[in-house]
Protein backbone atom coordinates (compact mmCIF):
# COMPACT_ATOMS: atom_id res chain seq x y z
CA UNK A 1 0.00 0.00 0.00
CA UNK A 2 1.49 3.58 -1.19
CA UNK A 3 1.43 6.06 1.71
CA UNK A 4 -1.17 8.31 -0.45
CA UNK A 5 -3.44 5.70 -1.35
CA UNK A 6 -3.51 5.07 2.78
CA UNK A 7 -3.79 8.70 3.42
CA UNK A 8 -6.49 8.93 0.88
CA UNK A 9 -8.66 6.18 2.08
CA UNK A 10 -8.87 7.05 5.74
CA UNK A 11 -9.47 10.97 5.33
CA UNK A 12 -12.13 10.91 2.18
CA UNK A 13 -14.08 8.31 3.45
CA UNK A 14 -14.73 8.66 6.98
CA UNK A 15 -14.53 12.21 7.87
CA UNK A 16 -16.32 11.95 10.50
CA UNK A 17 -13.99 9.57 12.83
CA UNK A 18 -11.29 11.76 11.07
CA UNK A 19 -12.64 14.75 12.95
CA UNK A 20 -12.74 13.12 16.31
CA UNK A 21 -9.29 13.85 16.69
CA UNK A 22 -10.04 17.35 18.24
CA UNK A 23 -12.80 16.11 21.10
CA UNK A 24 -9.08 14.69 22.65
CA UNK A 25 -7.81 18.05 24.19
CA UNK A 26 -4.76 15.91 25.74
CA UNK A 27 -3.96 15.37 22.13
CA UNK A 28 -3.46 19.41 21.34
CA UNK A 29 -0.03 19.89 23.26
CA UNK A 30 3.42 19.55 22.38
CA UNK A 31 6.20 16.23 24.35
CA UNK A 32 9.78 17.25 24.01
CA UNK A 33 8.74 19.84 21.56
CA UNK A 34 7.34 18.20 19.28
CA UNK A 35 2.83 17.79 18.60
CA UNK A 36 2.24 14.69 20.68
CA UNK A 37 1.83 11.22 18.59
CA UNK A 38 -0.21 8.75 21.10
CA UNK A 39 -0.01 5.20 20.08
CA UNK A 40 -0.86 3.88 23.81
CA UNK A 41 -4.22 3.68 23.60
CA UNK A 42 -4.13 -0.24 23.99
CA UNK A 43 -2.35 0.95 27.80
CA UNK A 44 -5.00 3.67 27.92
CA UNK A 45 -6.74 5.67 26.21
CA UNK A 46 -7.54 9.19 26.20
CA UNK A 47 -10.60 11.25 27.21
CA UNK A 48 -12.44 13.48 25.12
CA UNK A 49 -13.93 16.90 26.22
CA UNK A 50 -17.94 14.89 26.54
CA UNK A 51 -16.60 12.88 29.06
CA UNK A 52 -14.32 15.49 31.40
CA UNK A 53 -17.63 17.80 30.90
CA UNK A 54 -19.65 14.73 32.43
CA UNK A 55 -17.66 14.04 35.04
CA UNK A 56 -17.08 17.46 36.26
CA UNK A 57 -20.31 18.29 35.67
CA UNK A 58 -21.29 15.62 38.35
CA UNK A 59 -18.94 16.66 40.46
CA UNK A 60 -19.75 20.19 40.91
CA UNK A 61 -23.47 19.66 40.93
CA UNK A 62 -24.86 16.47 41.25
CA UNK A 63 -22.76 14.75 43.83
CA UNK A 64 -24.03 12.67 46.75
CA UNK A 65 -24.02 9.08 47.69
CA UNK A 66 -26.50 6.58 45.74
CA UNK A 67 -29.03 4.31 46.87
CA UNK A 68 -29.53 5.96 50.00
CA UNK A 69 -30.29 9.23 50.56
CA UNK A 70 -34.23 10.78 50.26
CA UNK A 71 -32.94 14.31 49.07
CA UNK A 72 -32.65 16.07 45.60
CA UNK A 73 -29.10 15.18 45.47
CA UNK A 74 -28.77 11.75 45.99
CA UNK A 75 -31.67 11.17 43.65
CA UNK A 76 -29.93 12.97 40.70
CA UNK A 77 -26.25 10.95 41.84
CA UNK A 78 -28.47 7.82 41.77
CA UNK A 79 -30.18 8.80 38.37
CA UNK A 80 -26.46 9.28 36.95
CA UNK A 81 -25.59 6.31 38.30
CA UNK A 82 -28.05 4.17 37.26
CA UNK A 83 -28.42 6.21 34.11
CA UNK A 84 -24.56 4.72 33.12
CA UNK A 85 -25.66 1.17 33.65
CA UNK A 86 -28.88 1.02 31.43
CA UNK A 87 -25.87 2.54 29.04
CA UNK A 88 -23.54 -0.26 29.72
CA UNK A 89 -26.27 -2.56 28.97
CA UNK A 90 -27.19 -1.19 25.71
CA UNK A 91 -23.66 -1.11 24.73
CA UNK A 92 -22.95 -4.82 25.12
CA UNK A 93 -26.63 -5.69 24.43
CA UNK A 94 -27.35 -7.50 27.75
CA UNK A 95 -30.60 -9.23 28.50
CA UNK A 96 -31.01 -7.61 31.31
CA UNK A 97 -29.52 -4.28 33.60
CA UNK A 98 -29.14 -6.47 36.56
CA UNK A 99 -26.28 -8.03 34.94
CA UNK A 100 -24.41 -5.45 34.94
CA UNK A 101 -22.05 -5.23 37.76
CA UNK A 102 -19.38 -2.13 38.33
CA UNK A 103 -16.00 -3.17 38.87
CA UNK A 104 -12.98 -1.16 39.73
CA UNK A 105 -11.71 -2.61 36.23
CA UNK A 106 -11.07 -6.23 34.30
CA UNK A 107 -9.08 -6.82 36.98
CA UNK A 108 -11.04 -6.98 39.59
CA UNK A 109 -14.40 -8.47 37.14
CA UNK A 110 -11.71 -11.43 36.74
CA UNK A 111 -11.06 -11.97 40.49
CA UNK A 112 -14.24 -11.44 41.44
CA UNK A 113 -15.55 -14.80 39.52
CA UNK A 114 -12.31 -16.45 40.29
CA UNK A 115 -13.09 -16.27 44.01
CA UNK A 116 -17.16 -15.81 43.78
CA UNK A 117 -18.48 -18.06 40.99
CA UNK A 118 -15.08 -20.85 40.95
CA UNK A 119 -13.55 -20.81 44.18
CA UNK A 120 -16.77 -22.19 46.36
CA UNK A 121 -17.06 -25.04 44.15
CA UNK A 122 -12.88 -26.03 42.74
CA UNK A 123 -11.80 -29.18 43.83
CA UNK A 124 -8.49 -31.37 43.32
CA UNK A 125 -8.06 -32.67 39.68
CA UNK A 126 -10.80 -29.39 38.74
CA UNK A 127 -9.05 -27.96 35.53
CA UNK A 128 -9.03 -24.11 34.69
CA UNK A 129 -8.40 -23.33 31.02
CA UNK A 130 -7.06 -19.78 29.70
CA UNK A 131 -4.35 -19.50 26.80
CA UNK A 132 -1.13 -18.44 25.83
CA UNK A 133 -1.63 -14.91 25.56
CA UNK A 134 -3.63 -13.87 28.15
CA UNK A 135 -3.03 -10.28 30.09
CA UNK A 136 -1.40 -11.21 33.57
CA UNK A 137 -5.23 -10.15 34.89
CA UNK A 138 -6.29 -13.07 32.68
CA UNK A 139 -3.55 -15.64 34.53
CA UNK A 140 -2.74 -14.38 38.28
CA UNK A 141 -6.34 -14.71 39.59
CA UNK A 142 -6.82 -17.90 38.40
CA UNK A 143 -3.37 -19.16 39.39
CA UNK A 144 -4.71 -17.57 43.11
CA UNK A 145 -7.82 -20.14 42.87
CA UNK A 146 -5.44 -22.66 41.89
CA UNK A 147 -3.64 -22.21 44.93
CA UNK A 148 -6.25 -22.21 46.91
CA UNK A 149 -8.12 -25.24 45.55
CA UNK A 150 -5.73 -27.51 44.16
CA UNK A 151 -7.33 -26.92 40.72
CA UNK A 152 -5.28 -27.11 37.61
CA UNK A 153 -4.66 -24.37 35.34
CA UNK A 154 -4.53 -25.42 31.56
CA UNK A 155 -2.92 -23.66 28.83
CA UNK A 156 -4.19 -23.67 25.40
CA UNK A 157 -1.62 -22.74 22.90
CA UNK A 158 -0.39 -20.43 20.17
CA UNK A 159 1.47 -20.63 16.96
CA UNK A 160 3.69 -18.25 15.64
CA UNK A 161 1.49 -15.81 14.25
CA UNK A 162 0.11 -14.95 17.70
CA UNK A 163 -3.50 -16.87 16.98
CA UNK A 164 -5.96 -19.21 18.96
CA UNK A 165 -6.50 -22.55 17.15
CA UNK A 166 -10.02 -23.38 18.03
CA UNK A 167 -10.05 -26.79 17.20
CA UNK A 168 -6.79 -27.36 19.17
CA UNK A 169 -8.65 -25.28 22.48
CA UNK A 170 -11.55 -27.53 21.99
CA UNK A 171 -9.44 -30.45 22.34
CA UNK A 172 -8.40 -29.32 26.24
CA UNK A 173 -12.31 -29.19 27.64
CA UNK A 174 -12.71 -32.31 29.33
CA UNK A 175 -15.42 -33.01 31.74
CA UNK A 176 -13.04 -31.37 34.41
CA UNK A 177 -12.80 -28.02 33.22
CA UNK A 178 -14.75 -25.91 35.57
CA UNK A 179 -14.74 -22.66 33.42
CA UNK A 180 -12.68 -21.35 30.04
CA UNK A 181 -10.95 -17.94 30.40
CA UNK A 182 -10.27 -16.26 27.43
CA UNK A 183 -9.16 -12.57 25.46
CA UNK A 184 -11.26 -11.41 23.18
CA UNK A 185 -8.20 -9.39 21.59
CA UNK A 186 -4.48 -9.99 22.69
CA UNK A 187 -3.56 -7.10 24.26
CA UNK A 188 0.61 -7.65 23.21
CA UNK A 189 -0.55 -9.24 19.82
CA UNK A 190 -3.84 -7.67 18.50
CA UNK A 191 -5.13 -11.01 17.82
CA UNK A 192 -9.03 -11.27 17.69
CA UNK A 193 -10.09 -14.81 19.03
CA UNK A 194 -12.29 -16.94 16.99
CA UNK A 195 -15.10 -16.71 19.89
CA UNK A 196 -17.95 -17.45 18.49
CA UNK A 197 -16.69 -20.92 17.60
CA UNK A 198 -14.73 -21.51 21.05
CA UNK A 199 -17.58 -20.59 23.13
CA UNK A 200 -19.52 -23.31 20.86
CA UNK A 201 -17.49 -25.60 21.77
CA UNK A 202 -17.34 -25.13 25.05
CA UNK A 203 -20.83 -24.67 25.62
CA UNK A 204 -21.16 -28.58 23.90
CA UNK A 205 -19.48 -29.74 26.52
CA UNK A 206 -21.26 -27.16 29.93
CA UNK A 207 -18.42 -25.15 30.45
CA UNK A 208 -18.98 -21.35 31.26
CA UNK A 209 -16.59 -18.65 29.51
CA UNK A 210 -15.29 -15.60 30.35
CA UNK A 211 -14.18 -13.15 28.02
CA UNK A 212 -11.48 -10.70 28.90
CA UNK A 213 -12.98 -7.82 26.60
CA UNK A 214 -10.38 -4.98 27.96
CA UNK A 215 -8.93 -4.96 24.04
CA UNK A 216 -11.91 -5.50 22.18
CA UNK A 217 -14.99 -2.88 23.30
CA UNK A 218 -13.14 0.35 22.10
CA UNK A 219 -12.67 -1.53 18.99
CA UNK A 220 -15.49 -2.95 17.87
CA UNK A 221 -19.19 -3.50 18.46
CA UNK A 222 -19.59 -6.63 21.26
CA UNK A 223 -22.87 -8.69 21.77
CA UNK A 224 -22.66 -10.80 25.03
CA UNK A 225 -25.61 -12.33 24.20
CA UNK A 226 -25.09 -13.44 19.96
CA UNK A 227 -21.32 -14.28 21.80
CA UNK A 228 -23.59 -16.20 24.67
CA UNK A 229 -20.64 -15.13 26.48
CA UNK A 230 -21.25 -16.21 30.29
CA UNK A 231 -19.11 -13.25 32.00
CA UNK A 232 -17.89 -10.84 29.72
CA UNK A 233 -15.29 -7.93 31.42
CA UNK A 234 -13.89 -4.51 30.36
CA UNK A 235 -12.22 -1.37 31.60
CA UNK A 236 -13.53 2.11 31.17
CA UNK A 237 -10.10 3.64 30.90
CA UNK A 238 -9.52 1.61 27.60
CA UNK A 239 -12.88 2.98 26.10
CA UNK A 240 -12.19 6.88 26.54
CA UNK A 241 -13.81 6.95 30.06
CA UNK A 242 -11.90 7.71 33.32
CA UNK A 243 -9.60 4.68 35.37
CA UNK A 244 -10.83 3.31 38.40
CA UNK A 245 -13.96 2.13 36.78
CA UNK A 246 -14.73 -1.17 35.26
CA UNK A 247 -17.45 -3.62 34.11
CA UNK A 248 -18.22 -6.94 34.54
CA UNK A 249 -20.70 -8.96 32.76
CA UNK A 250 -22.87 -12.16 33.90
CA UNK A 251 -26.24 -14.09 32.67
CA UNK A 252 -28.57 -13.34 35.26
CA UNK A 253 -28.82 -17.02 35.70
CA UNK A 254 -25.23 -17.52 36.88
CA UNK A 255 -24.74 -14.24 38.94
CA UNK A 256 -28.06 -14.95 40.83
CA UNK A 257 -26.44 -18.11 42.41
CA UNK A 258 -22.74 -16.96 43.36
CA UNK A 259 -22.05 -16.14 46.60
CA UNK A 260 -20.83 -11.75 46.96
CA UNK A 261 -17.57 -11.05 46.83
CA UNK A 262 -17.02 -8.32 49.06
CA UNK A 263 -19.35 -7.19 52.08
CA UNK A 264 -20.31 -4.18 53.13
CA UNK A 265 -22.71 -1.17 52.59
CA UNK A 266 -24.90 -0.99 49.64
CA UNK A 267 -24.80 -4.95 48.90
CA UNK A 268 -27.52 -6.04 51.54
CA UNK A 269 -30.81 -6.06 52.19
CA UNK A 270 -30.81 -6.34 55.99
CA UNK A 271 -27.92 -7.14 58.73
CA UNK A 272 -28.23 -8.80 62.35
CA UNK A 273 -26.23 -10.34 64.25
CA UNK A 274 -27.53 -13.95 63.47
CA UNK A 275 -27.81 -13.71 59.74
CA UNK A 276 -27.69 -10.77 56.69
CA UNK A 277 -29.95 -10.68 53.61
CA UNK A 278 -27.68 -9.80 50.53
CA UNK A 279 -29.10 -7.25 48.05
CA UNK A 280 -30.75 -8.37 44.65
CA UNK A 281 -28.61 -8.06 41.55
CA UNK A 282 -26.51 -6.80 40.30
CA UNK A 283 -26.16 -4.63 43.79
CA UNK A 284 -25.18 -7.83 45.60
CA UNK A 285 -21.80 -7.49 43.99
CA UNK A 286 -21.55 -3.62 44.48
CA UNK A 287 -20.38 -3.24 48.19
CA UNK A 288 -19.56 -0.07 49.65
CA UNK A 289 -19.92 3.48 47.97
CA UNK A 290 -18.96 2.94 44.17
CA UNK A 291 -16.87 5.24 41.99
CA UNK A 292 -20.09 7.04 40.70
CA UNK A 293 -17.99 9.75 38.82
CA UNK A 294 -15.84 7.08 37.32
CA UNK A 295 -19.04 5.63 36.04
CA UNK A 296 -20.86 9.18 35.19
CA UNK A 297 -17.53 9.13 32.98
CA UNK A 298 -17.98 5.59 31.70
CA UNK A 299 -21.73 6.39 30.74
CA UNK A 300 -20.29 9.42 28.99
CA UNK A 301 -17.97 7.45 26.95
CA UNK A 302 -20.20 4.93 25.77
CA UNK A 303 -22.44 8.03 24.27
CA UNK A 304 -19.53 9.17 22.89
CA UNK A 305 -18.51 6.24 21.24
CA UNK A 306 -22.01 5.53 20.18
CA UNK A 307 -22.16 9.00 18.63
CA UNK A 308 -19.00 8.41 15.99
CA UNK A 309 -20.55 4.94 15.28
CA UNK A 310 -18.66 1.60 16.69
CA UNK A 311 -18.65 0.22 12.91
CA UNK A 312 -16.96 3.93 11.91
CA UNK A 313 -14.69 3.35 14.47
CA UNK A 314 -13.73 -0.62 13.69
CA UNK A 315 -13.15 0.40 10.06
CA UNK A 316 -11.43 3.36 10.44
CA UNK A 317 -9.12 1.90 12.87
CA UNK A 318 -8.57 -1.81 10.18
CA UNK A 319 -7.87 0.97 7.51
CA UNK A 320 -4.62 2.34 9.51
CA UNK A 321 -3.74 -0.69 11.43
CA UNK A 322 -3.55 -1.97 7.65
CA UNK A 323 -1.55 1.04 6.85
CA UNK A 324 0.85 1.14 10.15
CA UNK A 325 1.70 -2.70 9.33
CA UNK A 326 2.63 -1.92 6.02
CA UNK A 327 4.58 0.86 6.86
CA UNK A 328 6.26 -0.82 9.76
CA UNK A 329 7.32 -3.76 7.70
CA UNK A 330 8.84 -1.95 5.25
CA UNK A 331 11.08 -0.66 7.90
CA UNK A 332 14.72 -2.66 7.74
CA UNK A 333 15.51 -4.61 10.58
CA UNK A 334 11.56 -4.77 12.04
CA UNK A 335 10.49 -7.93 12.75
CA UNK A 336 6.66 -7.64 13.87
CA UNK A 337 5.24 -9.68 16.66
CA UNK A 338 1.81 -10.76 16.25
CA UNK A 339 0.94 -11.60 13.12
CA UNK A 340 -2.41 -12.66 13.16
CA UNK A 341 -4.91 -12.86 9.87
CA UNK A 342 -7.53 -11.07 11.91
CA UNK A 343 -6.45 -8.33 14.25
CA UNK A 344 -7.11 -5.24 16.43
CA UNK A 345 -5.40 -2.25 16.74
CA UNK A 346 -2.06 -3.28 17.78
CA UNK A 347 1.10 -3.76 16.41
CA UNK A 348 4.05 -5.20 18.70
CA UNK A 349 7.67 -4.82 17.05
CA UNK A 350 11.03 -5.25 17.38
CA UNK A 351 13.88 -3.20 15.71
CA UNK A 352 17.31 -4.78 14.88
CA UNK A 353 18.05 -5.71 18.52
CA UNK A 354 17.62 -2.44 19.69
CA UNK A 355 15.96 -3.17 23.28
CA UNK A 356 12.31 -1.41 23.14
CA UNK A 357 12.58 0.42 26.19
CA UNK A 358 15.70 2.08 24.41
CA UNK A 359 13.28 2.39 21.75
CA UNK A 360 10.47 3.93 23.46
CA UNK A 361 12.79 6.87 25.44
CA UNK A 362 14.39 7.83 21.78
CA UNK A 363 10.34 7.70 20.22
CA UNK A 364 9.19 9.68 23.67
CA UNK A 365 11.85 12.23 23.23
CA UNK A 366 10.65 12.96 19.64
CA UNK A 367 6.54 13.32 21.48
CA UNK A 368 5.93 9.93 19.55
CA UNK A 369 4.49 7.80 22.94
CA UNK A 370 4.16 3.96 22.56
CA UNK A 371 4.51 0.75 24.98
CA UNK A 372 7.58 -0.95 25.90
CA UNK A 373 8.25 -4.23 27.66
CA UNK A 374 6.15 -7.21 28.48
CA UNK A 375 3.11 -5.87 28.01
CA UNK A 376 1.96 -7.37 31.35
CA UNK A 377 1.92 -10.79 29.34
CA UNK A 378 5.28 -12.23 30.70
CA UNK A 379 4.21 -15.83 28.91
CA UNK A 380 3.62 -14.29 25.43
CA UNK A 381 7.23 -13.08 25.31
CA UNK A 382 9.26 -16.39 26.76
CA UNK A 383 7.14 -17.96 24.12
CA UNK A 384 8.59 -15.74 21.46
CA UNK A 385 11.92 -15.93 23.38
CA UNK A 386 11.96 -11.91 23.25
CA UNK A 387 12.24 -9.86 26.59
CA UNK A 388 9.63 -7.15 25.22
CA UNK A 389 8.32 -5.22 22.69
CA UNK A 390 7.77 -2.10 21.55
CA UNK A 391 4.41 -1.43 21.01
CA UNK A 392 1.95 0.82 18.54
CA UNK A 393 -1.88 0.97 19.67
CA UNK A 394 -4.56 2.92 17.60
CA UNK A 395 -7.78 4.05 18.88
CA UNK A 396 -10.27 6.54 16.99
CA UNK A 397 -8.13 9.49 17.41
CA UNK A 398 -5.32 7.94 15.11
CA UNK A 399 -4.31 9.49 11.74
CA UNK A 400 -1.80 8.18 8.76
CA UNK A 401 0.08 11.09 10.36
CA UNK A 402 0.69 9.86 13.51
CA UNK A 403 1.90 6.34 11.13
CA UNK A 404 4.31 8.51 9.59
CA UNK A 405 5.64 10.70 12.43
CA UNK A 406 6.39 6.90 14.50
CA UNK A 407 7.92 5.76 10.87
CA UNK A 408 10.35 8.93 10.87
CA UNK A 409 11.35 8.32 14.97
CA UNK A 410 12.04 4.80 13.91
CA UNK A 411 14.46 5.72 11.63
CA UNK A 412 16.06 8.26 13.72
CA UNK A 413 16.06 5.34 16.46
CA UNK A 414 17.81 3.55 13.53
CA UNK A 415 20.40 6.44 13.11
CA UNK A 416 21.24 6.90 16.92
CA UNK A 417 22.29 3.00 17.39
CA UNK A 418 24.37 3.26 13.89
CA UNK B 1 8.91 27.27 25.83
CA UNK B 2 10.37 24.43 23.83
CA UNK B 3 14.06 23.79 23.73
CA UNK B 4 15.81 24.13 20.46
CA UNK B 5 16.34 21.08 17.81
CA UNK B 6 19.68 21.21 18.91
CA UNK B 7 19.50 20.92 22.44
CA UNK B 8 16.93 17.93 22.04
CA UNK B 9 19.36 16.34 19.96
CA UNK B 10 22.31 17.18 22.29
CA UNK B 11 20.09 14.80 25.15
CA UNK B 12 19.60 12.31 23.35
CA UNK B 13 23.42 11.85 22.53
CA UNK B 14 24.67 12.36 25.68
CA UNK B 15 22.28 9.49 26.79
CA UNK B 16 23.49 7.05 23.87
CA UNK B 17 27.44 8.44 23.78
CA UNK B 18 29.37 6.18 21.94
CA UNK B 19 31.06 4.83 25.30
CA UNK B 20 27.42 3.58 25.86
CA UNK B 21 26.85 1.89 23.06
CA UNK B 22 29.73 0.16 22.65
CA UNK B 23 29.47 -1.09 26.19
CA UNK B 24 25.43 -1.91 25.14
CA UNK B 25 26.61 -3.99 22.04
CA UNK B 26 29.62 -5.71 23.22
CA UNK B 27 28.87 -5.79 27.01
CA UNK B 28 32.69 -6.81 28.93
CA UNK B 29 32.98 -9.16 31.71
CA UNK B 30 29.79 -11.14 30.06
CA UNK B 31 28.59 -14.68 31.36
CA UNK B 32 28.87 -16.89 34.75
CA UNK B 33 31.29 -16.79 36.25
CA UNK B 34 32.90 -19.43 37.75
CA UNK B 35 33.53 -20.19 41.67
CA UNK B 36 32.05 -16.68 42.29
CA UNK B 37 31.24 -16.48 45.99
CA UNK B 38 28.72 -13.40 46.20
CA UNK B 39 25.80 -13.15 43.52
CA UNK B 40 22.60 -11.12 43.37
CA UNK B 41 20.02 -10.92 40.70
CA UNK B 42 18.66 -6.85 39.66
CA UNK B 43 15.44 -6.76 38.43
CA UNK B 44 13.79 -3.87 36.48
CA UNK B 45 9.93 -5.02 36.47
CA UNK B 46 9.24 -2.06 34.01
CA UNK B 47 11.21 -2.67 31.05
CA UNK B 48 11.89 -6.51 32.10
CA UNK B 49 15.24 -5.96 32.56
CA UNK B 50 16.83 -9.03 34.14
CA UNK B 51 20.57 -9.02 35.31
CA UNK B 52 22.96 -11.72 37.26
CA UNK B 53 25.78 -10.43 38.93
CA UNK B 54 28.76 -12.66 39.66
CA UNK B 55 31.51 -11.86 42.41
CA UNK B 56 34.76 -13.41 43.33
CA UNK B 57 35.55 -11.81 46.15
CA UNK B 58 38.76 -12.93 48.33
CA UNK B 59 39.08 -13.49 52.22
CA UNK B 60 40.76 -9.79 52.71
CA UNK B 61 37.74 -8.58 50.92
CA UNK B 62 39.12 -8.04 47.36
CA UNK B 63 37.13 -8.23 44.38
CA UNK B 64 39.38 -10.49 41.87
CA UNK B 65 36.84 -11.41 39.31
CA UNK B 66 33.20 -10.47 38.37
CA UNK B 67 30.28 -10.77 35.70
CA UNK B 68 27.38 -10.33 34.69
CA UNK B 69 24.78 -12.23 32.45
CA UNK B 70 21.18 -11.46 31.30
CA UNK B 71 19.57 -8.85 29.26
CA UNK B 72 18.59 -5.91 29.34
CA UNK B 73 17.97 -1.73 27.04
CA UNK B 74 21.09 -0.55 26.54
CA UNK B 75 21.59 1.61 29.56
CA UNK B 76 21.61 -1.25 31.85
CA UNK B 77 23.87 -3.18 29.97
CA UNK B 78 26.19 -0.46 29.83
CA UNK B 79 26.08 0.49 33.25
CA UNK B 80 26.56 -3.17 34.10
CA UNK B 81 29.54 -3.46 31.99
CA UNK B 82 30.98 -0.37 33.24
CA UNK B 83 30.59 -1.30 36.82
CA UNK B 84 32.57 -4.34 36.51
CA UNK B 85 35.15 -2.84 34.38
CA UNK B 86 35.53 -0.28 37.65
CA UNK B 87 35.50 -2.34 40.50
CA UNK B 88 37.59 -5.29 39.70
CA UNK B 89 40.64 -5.07 41.99
CA UNK B 90 38.86 -2.65 44.22
CA UNK B 91 38.19 -3.79 48.09
CA UNK B 92 34.52 -4.30 48.52
CA UNK B 93 34.76 -1.40 50.69
CA UNK B 94 35.92 0.88 48.04
CA UNK B 95 33.42 -0.90 45.92
CA UNK B 96 30.38 0.34 47.94
CA UNK B 97 31.68 4.22 47.98
CA UNK B 98 31.06 4.18 43.93
CA UNK B 99 27.72 2.59 44.30
CA UNK B 100 26.79 5.31 47.01
CA UNK B 101 28.74 8.35 44.22
CA UNK B 102 27.19 6.40 41.55
CA UNK B 103 23.84 6.96 42.77
CA UNK B 104 24.04 10.16 43.98
CA UNK B 105 25.59 11.35 40.98
CA UNK B 106 22.45 10.12 39.34
CA UNK B 107 20.16 12.19 41.66
CA UNK B 108 18.13 13.97 39.92
CA UNK B 109 15.94 16.05 42.11
CA UNK B 110 18.94 17.96 43.40
CA UNK B 111 19.16 16.12 46.70
CA UNK B 112 22.75 14.67 45.88
CA UNK B 113 24.90 13.39 48.96
CA UNK B 114 27.79 15.34 48.52
CA UNK B 115 29.87 13.10 50.70
CA UNK B 116 28.93 10.24 48.69
CA UNK B 117 30.67 11.86 45.80
CA UNK B 118 33.37 14.07 47.59
CA UNK B 119 36.41 11.64 47.07
CA UNK B 120 35.40 9.79 44.04
CA UNK B 121 36.35 10.29 40.68
CA UNK B 122 33.85 8.33 38.68
CA UNK B 123 35.94 8.31 35.42
CA UNK B 124 34.51 6.86 32.96
CA UNK B 125 30.97 6.04 34.60
CA UNK B 126 30.30 9.62 34.19
CA UNK B 127 29.02 8.56 30.86
CA UNK B 128 25.58 7.56 32.72
CA UNK B 129 25.19 10.72 33.42
CA UNK B 130 23.26 11.29 30.58
CA UNK B 131 20.00 9.30 32.01
CA UNK B 132 19.44 12.47 34.70
CA UNK B 133 17.91 14.27 31.88
CA UNK B 134 15.64 10.97 31.38
CA UNK B 135 13.90 10.17 34.70
CA UNK B 136 12.07 6.74 33.19
CA UNK B 137 15.98 5.61 32.61
CA UNK B 138 17.78 6.46 35.84
CA UNK B 139 16.61 2.98 37.01
CA UNK B 140 18.04 1.14 33.82
CA UNK B 141 21.40 3.06 35.14
CA UNK B 142 21.44 2.25 38.68
CA UNK B 143 20.36 -1.22 38.59
CA UNK B 144 23.39 -2.87 38.05
CA UNK B 145 24.71 -0.71 41.01
CA UNK B 146 21.93 -2.07 43.38
CA UNK B 147 22.76 -5.53 42.52
CA UNK B 148 26.29 -4.95 43.37
CA UNK B 149 25.26 -3.38 46.29
CA UNK B 150 23.03 -6.56 47.46
CA UNK B 151 25.61 -9.18 46.61
CA UNK B 152 28.13 -7.22 48.67
CA UNK B 153 25.87 -7.40 51.80
CA UNK B 154 25.00 -11.04 50.75
CA UNK B 155 21.70 -10.11 49.96
CA UNK B 156 19.43 -13.40 49.36
CA UNK B 157 16.30 -11.41 47.66
CA UNK B 158 16.95 -10.20 43.90
CA UNK B 159 17.17 -6.77 43.90
CA UNK B 160 13.65 -4.70 42.06
CA UNK B 161 13.68 -1.23 40.94
CA UNK B 162 10.82 -0.69 42.16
Amino acid sequence: MTEEAASYTITSVRPSVADCRADFPALEQEVNGEPLVYLDSAASSQVPTAVIDAVAQYQRHDHANVHRGVHTLSHRATDAYEGARDKVQSFINAASKCEIVFTRGTTEAINLVAQSFCRPNLKTGDKIVITHLEHHSNIVPWQLVCEQTGAELVIAPIDQAGQVDAQQLAELLDERVRILAIAHVSNALGSILPLTQIIRSAHARDIPVLIDGAQAVPHMAVDVQALDADFYAFSGHKMFAPTGIGVLYGKESILENMPPYQGGGDMILEVRFDGTLYNELPYKFEAGTPNISGVVGLGAAISYLKSVGIEEIASHENDLLAYMTAELEAIDGIRLIGTADNKASVQSFLLNDIHPHDIGTILDHQGVAIRTGHHCAMPVMDFFGIPGTARASLALYNNADDVDRLVVALEKTVEIFG
Amino acid sequence: MTRSDANRKDELRELYRELILDHAKSPRHFGKLADSTHFAEGINPLCGDKLKMYFRVSTHGKINDASFEGSGCAISVASASLLIDTIIGMHTDEALRFFDALVASLSINGDIDRNATKQIDLGKLRALQGVKEFPARVKCASLAWHALNSAIHQGAQPVTTE
